[in-house]
C-alpha cells in the first residue's frame, strides 16, 4: 500500500505558484498548476545550479507541457515527468500528487 | 617584395579614412603607412565638431585613438606639418626637419576656413571654426562676450551660430547674399529658414557687405557695411566659406587649379607621379567637394588604384564619378534639407512649390520637362520625404503618380506617398557616409544579420550622420521579409506581441492580472518571459504590491521573495540608503543584523551595503530588524530603480555648487519602487568634477552655475555608454518634470530587459526625438506621462513591510511547507572574518569530515 504524506491544505497554495515540502527525508517542489485542483511534485534540487530552489521557479507552459523555470539559470522542467527541456540526459525525480478532502498529499514511491 | 612606403599628408577624417580602409585591406601587409598631422590629435569627426559645445570631448569626437594606430601598424606623428614635396628624388620633409622617402604619396591636407580680407579682421576675438582648437577659442571668447556675430549665412555659419545662441550670447548671421544657404536652398526655402531662425531670437542681416572692423561704443567691436549700416559685437566668427589648403602642392610644381585646389583626375591622381589628392584640398572635374562622403568615396578609389595597379597588376577597378551633394540637416533646430538641382538650373526643368505659412513648411520640387523624373528639391521645416526623393533622384526612377503628392500633406485616411524600397535597384547608395548600397545591406542580412545592431555593425550603414537609419531599417526589413524570415517581434510562444504592444494594450484596457491580458490576447499557460514582462508592465501602472496573489506568480526569481537570489539559494539583503547618506545609528543597525544572522558583508558598487547569505525563513525577520531602525527596501532585486549615487557636493565641498546631496536624496524616494522594463540607476554631482559618476547613468544630473545639466541614457556594465547630454540650466521643478516624462516615455516604449542605453539607441529619431517628445510635447503625451509618474509616487510602498505585517504572506518564507527544517545543502567556510559558500572541492572534503565523525 502506497504511504500518502499530507503536505499542505490545497489553500495554501498560490495558484501558479510552487512551495517545498519535505517527503520522507526528500526535498520535493510541490507546484498547483493554475487555480484548480492540478498539482505536480518534482524534486527542489537544481542539477544544474546545485542548489535546493526548483520550487522557487516560475509555473508556465512550453507547448502542450507543464514546466517551471529554474530560478537560477532558467532550464525548464516538465513538470509532469521531471524531464529536462533543454537537455534530453538530464530529468529530475517526480512524485504521485492527490488531493483528499482539500489536502495535499504526496508519496515518494519510486516513479522513475 | 618589400614593403611600399604610403605616406599621408594630413590626418584628418579623409586621410584617416584612407588609411582605415588599407589597414584593414587583405593586402595590408604588402605596405607601411605613415602619416604626418599639423593638427596635435589624430582624426576626429569634423562633422560633429558642434557637439563639442553640448558636452561632447575631443575623445568623443575621436575618429580613432592611437592604440588602434599602433595596433593596425600605421605609424603617425602628431604635430608634425610636412613643408616640401621632392617628386624627384621621392621625399617629403617636415617641419622638424625629417626626411621620409615614399612609393606613394597621398595629399589628404582639408581646406581652411576663408577670411574676408576686410581690415580689422586680425584682431584676438575675431575667429574661425574649423578645429578642436578653434572651439576652444571660441568657447573662451565667449565667456567674455555678450554679443557675437557669424559671418556667413551657409551651413556653417548656422551651426556656428548655434554654438554662439547656445552659449548664451546675443546672436547674430551677417550674410553677403539676399538669402540663407544661398547655395542649397531657393528663395522660398531661405526665406522660411530666415523666419524661422529670427523666432528663435537670432537676428538674420542679409545683403550687408562688411568693410571694417573697428573699436566699438557698446562692445568690443563695431563692423561697419558697404551700404552704411553698422552692428556691434563684442566676437566675430568668420564662416565665409572654405578653401582648398594646396599650399604644398602649390609650391612644389603640382598642376593647381585657377581658383585653387589640387588638380585631379578619376583615379585621384595629380600631375606629379605617384602623388594622389583626396577630400577637400582636391579638385576634380573643376569641382571641390565640401562634404565628408565624397573625400571617402576618393580614399576608397586612391585604396583600390594602389592595391590593384601594384599588387594585383589590375586594371583599377574603381574610378572618382563625381558625388552628389544633397544634404539634410537640422540648423538651429530647424529641419532643412536640399536635393540635386535645386536652383532649377537644368534646362526645362518645371518645379511644384507647397509652401504652408501656418505651419511653417516650405517645400519645392524640380521635375524634368516631361514631369517624370525628379532632378532635385528643397525642403524647409519637414524633410521627412528626404530618404525618398533623393533616392528617386539619385537612380533616375520614374515619379509614381503625380509628382505634387510627393510633397502635399497627407489629407484624412490617404495614404502617405511612399517608395517602396523594393522599387530600389540593388546599386542605390542608402549611407552616402559610408557608401553602402540596398545590395551590401540585403547581402549582409541574407548573411544572418536581423537587428539594426547586426547591420550597423557588418555594414557601417547608419553610424555616420544617422541619416540613413530609417531607410537602412526598411531594406534590412524589407528583406528578412523576403527571405520568408517573419520579421518576429513576439515576446515568446505565448503572446505575439511586443513588450511595447503589450503595455499600450494592458494601459489601454487597464488590465490588472494576468489572466486578463491572456485570456484576452494571448494563449496556453505563460512562461519566464512573458510573466515578469507583463508583471512589470502591470506593477509600473499599478504600482500594486507584488507578492499579491495574481501577480505572485509573475516574480521571477529575485521578486518573488523580495531578495536576490544567490547561487546556493540563500538570499542577499539591501537596505535602501538614499544617495549614499546613511546616519551612524543606522549602520549600527545594519551592522547588528549582519552579526546576529552571521551575513556576508560588503559594501557594493551602488554606494549601500549589503548582506549576504540569507536563507528564506531569516528574511522576515532581518527586515523585521531593519524596519524597527527605519531602513526600507533597496529594491536591489527588482528591475526597478536601483540607486541614486551622490556626491558629498556643496555642502562640504570646496568646489560643490549645488546641494546634490538633498537632490539624490529626493530623486531617490521620488522613484523608489518604480518597476520598469530594466533596472534604473541614477547619479548627482555637485559639479563638473563629476564624482558620482552621472554621466554612467541612465539618469545623470550634474550641477553647474546656472543649474542643473539632465544627462540620460548612460550605462556601465557589458556595453559601456556615456549618456547624452539632454537639457542644461534646469531648476528643481523642471529637472524633476523631464525625468518623470523620460521615465515613464521609456517604461511604456522599452523593449523587455532594456536598459535606457540601447532603448536610445533603438529609439528612432534618437536623442532629438527624445527631446521634442519630452521637452517639445511633440505626442501630447506629457501630462499623462507625469500623471501616471504621480499616481506612482503616490501608492509607494515598501515591499518588505507590507510583508512582515502579513502572516498569509510570511508563511512562504520558510524552506519547507511542512516542517520547520533548514535546507541541509548549504555549506560556509570562513574567509577573513566572514563566511562564505563552500566551493565544489570544499565540499566533498566537507562532507567526508562530517561523515567519519
Ligand atoms: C552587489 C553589486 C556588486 C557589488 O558587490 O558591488 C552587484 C551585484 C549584482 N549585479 Fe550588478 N551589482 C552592483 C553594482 C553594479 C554596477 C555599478 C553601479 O551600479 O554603480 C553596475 C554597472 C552600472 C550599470 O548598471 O550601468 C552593475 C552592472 C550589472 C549588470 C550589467 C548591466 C548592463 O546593463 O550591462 C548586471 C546584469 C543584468 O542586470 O542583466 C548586474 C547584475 C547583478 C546581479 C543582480 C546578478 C544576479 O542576478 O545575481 C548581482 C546580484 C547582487 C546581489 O545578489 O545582491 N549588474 N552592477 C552591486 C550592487 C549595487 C547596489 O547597491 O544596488
Ligand atoms: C563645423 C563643420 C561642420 C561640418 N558638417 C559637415 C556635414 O554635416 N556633412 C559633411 O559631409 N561635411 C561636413 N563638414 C565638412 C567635413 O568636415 C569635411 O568635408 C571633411 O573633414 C574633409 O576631410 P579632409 O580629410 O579632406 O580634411 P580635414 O578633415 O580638414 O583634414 C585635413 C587635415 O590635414 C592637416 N594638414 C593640412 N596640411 C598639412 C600639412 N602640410 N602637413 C600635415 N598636415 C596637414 C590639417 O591640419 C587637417 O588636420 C563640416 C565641417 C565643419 C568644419
Ligand atoms: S563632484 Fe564636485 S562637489 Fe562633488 S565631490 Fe566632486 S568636486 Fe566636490
Ligand atoms: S548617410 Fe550618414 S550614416 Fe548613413
Amino acid at each position: 500500500m502506497t504511504d500518502w504524506t499530507n503536505v499542505c491544505a490545497l489553500s495554501d497554495l498560490v495558484p501558479d505558484t510552487g512551495v517545498c515540502a519535505l517527503v520522507e527525508g526528500k526535498q520535493v517542489a510541490v507546484f498547483r498548476y493554475g487555480d484548480g485542483e492540478t498539482i505536480y511534485a518534482i524534486s527542489n534540487y537544481d542539477p544544474f545550479g546545485k542548489a535546493n530552489v526548483l520550487s522557487r521557479g516560475i509555473v508556465g507552459s512550453i507547448g502542450e507541457r507543464p514546466v517551471v523555470a529554474s530560478p537560477l539559470y532558467k532550464q525548464h522542467f516538465d513538470l509532469s515527468n521531471g524531464e529536462c527541456l533543454e537537455d534530453d540526459n538530464v530529468s529530475v525525480e517526480y512524485f504521485p500528487v492527490r488531493v483528499e478532502n482539500g489536502v495535499v498529499q504526496i508519496t515518494s514511491a519510486v516513479t522513475a | 617584395m618589400s614593403k611600399k612606403r604610403i605616406i599621408v599628408v594630413g590626418n584628418g577624417m579623409v586621410g584617416h579614412n584612407f588609411l582605415a580602409t588599407m589597414a584593414e585591406s587583405e593586402h595590408a601587409s604588402e605596405f607601411e603607412l605613415i602619416t604626418f598631422s599639423e593638427e596635435p590629435r589624430l582624426a576626429y569627426d569634423r562633422v560633429q565638431l558642434s557637439k563639442y559645445f553640448s558636452g561632447a570631448t575631443a575623445d568623443d569626437l575621436a575618429l580613432t585613438t592611437e592604440a588602434e594606430y599602433d595596433d593596425s601598424g600605421i605609424t603617425y606623428l602628431k604635430n608634425e606639418k610636412v613643408v616640401s614635396i621632392d617628386a624627384d628624388s621621392k621625399t617629403i620633409t617636415t617641419s622638424s626637419g625629417r626626411i621620409e622617402g615614399y612609393d606613394k604619396l597621398i595629399l589628404a591636407t582639408g581646406s581652411y576656413p576663408f577670411v574676408p580680407p576686410i581690415p580689422g579682421k586680425d584682431q584676438e576675438h575675431c575667429l574661425v571654426y574649423r578645429t578642436i582648437e578653434d572651439l576652444e577659442d571660441i568657447t573662451a571668447s565667449a565667456k567674455v562676450s555678450k554679443t557675437g556675430v557669424v559671418v556667413g549665412g551657409g551651413l556653417l555659419g548656422l551651426e556656428a551660430a548655434n554654438a554662439l545662441k547656445a552659449a548664451g550670447l546675443e546672436t547674430h548671421v551677417v550674410e553677403f547674399a539676399p538669402r540663407l544657404m544661398a547655395v542649397q536652398l531657393d528663395e522660398g526655402g531661405g526665406k522660411l529658414l530666415r523666419r524661422k531662425i529670427e523666432a528663435l531670437g537670432v537676428s538674420v542681416h542679409t545683403e550687408k557687405n562688411t568693410t571694417e572692423i573697428v573699436a566699438g561704443e557698446e562692445c568690443r567691436y563695431r563692423m561697419n557695411f558697404a551700404d552704411g549700416s553698422f552692428l556691434e559685437t563684442d566676437m566675430i566668427l568668420f564662416s565665409a566659406g572654405i578653401r582648398p589648403q594646396d599650399e604644398l602642392a602649390r609650391e612644389f610644381g603640382i598642376d593647381i587649379g585657377p581658383r585653387g585646389g589640387i588638380v585631379v583626375n578619376d583615379y585621384c591622381q595629380t600631375s606629379a607621379e605617384d602623388i594622389y589628392a583626396i577630400g577637400e584640398c582636391a579638385l576634380w572635374g573643376g569641382m571641390i567637394y565640401g562634404l565628408v562622403a565624397p573625400g571617402y568615396q576618393m580614399a576608397k578609389v586612391v585604396a583600390n588604384h594602389i592595391t590593384d595597379t601594384l599588387v594585383k597588376l589590375e586594371t583599377p577597378a574603381l574610378s572618382f564619378e563625381g558625388a552628389d551633394m544633397s544634404t539634410k540637416l537640422k540648423l538651429l533646430g530647424v529641419d532643412v534639407a536640399s536635393i540635386g538641382d535645386a536652383h532649377a538650373r537644368t534646362a526645362g526643368a518645371q518645379s511644384f512649390v507647397f509652401s504652408d505659412d501656418i505651419e511653417e513648411v516650405y517645400k519645392r520640387l524640380i521635375v524634368s520637362a516631361d514631369g517624370k523624373k525628379l532632378l532635385g528639391a528643397v525642403l524647409v521645416g519637414d524633410t521627412e520625404a528626404y530618404g525618398t526623393l533623393l533616392q528617386l533622384m539619385l537612380n533616375d526612377m520614374d515619379i509614381p503618380g503625380n509628382p505634387a503628392s510627393l510633397i502635399l500633406p497627407a489629407m484624412g485616411d490617404e495614404e502617405p506617398v511612399g517608395l517602396g524600397v523594393s522599387a530600389l535597384p540593388d546599386t542605390a547608395q542608402i549611407c552616402s557616409c559610408f557608401d553602402v548600397s540596398k545590395g551590401d545591406i540585403a547581402a549582409a542580412v541574407q548573411g544572418g544579420c536581423c537587428t539594426m545592431g547586426d547591420v550597423k555593425d557588418a555594414t557601417k550603414a547608419a553610424t555616420g550622420c544617422g541619416g540613413c537609419a530609417a531607410l537602412t531599417k526598411q531594406v534590412m526589413d524589407a528583406e528578412l521579409e523576403s527571405l520568408g524570415v517573419e520579421v518576429n517581434n513576439d515576446i515568446c510562444e505565448h503572446f505575439a506581441y511586443t513588450r511595447v504592444e503589450l503595455a499600450d494594450i494592458i494601459r489601454v484596457k487597464g488590465y490588472s492580472t494576468f489572466k486578463e491580458v491572456v485570456e484576452g490576447h494571448g494563449k496556453g499557460h505563460g512562461c519566464e518571459i512573458c510573466k515578469p514582462t507583463i508583471g512589470s508592465i502591470l506593477a509600473s501602472f499599478n504600482n500594486e504590491y507584488v507578492l499579491k496573489d495574481d501577480l505572485m506568480p509573475l516574480q521571477d526569481t529575485n521578486d518573488i521573495f523580495l531578495g536576490n537570489m544567490q547561487k546556493d539559494g540563500t538570499y542577499s539583503v539591501v537596505p535602501r540608503v538614499p544617495g549614499g547618506e546613511i546616519t551612524p545609528d543606522k549602520l549600527i543597525a545594519i551592522g547588528e543584523v549582519a552579526k546576529e544572522f552571521d551575513l556576508y558583508t560588503k559594501i557594493t558598487g551602488g554606494q549601500r551595503i549589503d548582506l549576504f547569505g540569507a536563507q528564506l525563513h531569516e528574511l522576515p525577520k532581518i527586515w523585521e530588524k531593519l524596519i524597527a531602525a527605519g531602513l526600507e527596501t533597496g529594491h536591489a532585486y527588482g528591475k526597478s530603480l536601483r540607486t541614486v549615487k551622490s556626491c558629498v557636493g556643496s555642502t562640504w565641498c570646496r568646489y560643490g555648487v549645488l546641494d546634490s546631496v538633498s537632490m539624490a536624496i529626493a530623486l531617490e524616494n521620488r522613484y523608489k519602487g518604480l518597476r520598469s522594463p530594466h533596472k534604473i540607476k541614477f547619479a548627482v554631482s555637485g559639479c563638473t568634477r563629476e564624482c558620482a559618476e552621472a554621466q554612467s547613468k541612465d539618469i545623470g544630473v550634474i550641477a553647474t552655475e546656472t543649474g542643473w545639466s539632465l544627462y540620460v541614457c548612460g550605462n556601465g556594465g557589458m556595453r559601456p555608454r556615456h549618456a547624452d547630454l539632454f537639457a542644461t540650466e534646469l531648476d528643481d521643478d523642471t529637472l524633476i518634470k523631464y525625468i518623470d516624462r523620460v521615465l515613464m516615455f521609456y517604461v511604456r516604449t522599452a523593449d523587455k530587459l532594456q536598459r535606457t542605453s540601447v532603448w536610445m539607441e533603438n529609439l528612432e529619431g534618437g536623442l532629438d526625438y527624445l527631446k521634442e517628445v519630452v521637452i517639445d510635447d511633440k505626442l501630447g503625451v506629457c501630462d499623462e506621462l507625469e500623471n501616471d509618474m504621480t499616481r506612482v509616487v503616490s501608492t509607494y510602498q515598501c515591499e518588505w513591510k507590507t510583508t512582515v505585517e502579513s502572516p498569509e504572506k510570511l508563511k512562504r518564507f520558510s524552506h519547507f511547507i511542512n516542517a520547520a527544517e533548514e535546507d541541509n545543502n548549504l555549506l560556509y567556510v570562513r574567509e577573513r572574518g566572514q563566511r562564505r559558500p563552500a566551493t565544489e572541492l570544499e565540499r566533498i572534503e566537507l562532507v567526508e569530515l562530517n561523515e567519519k565523525r
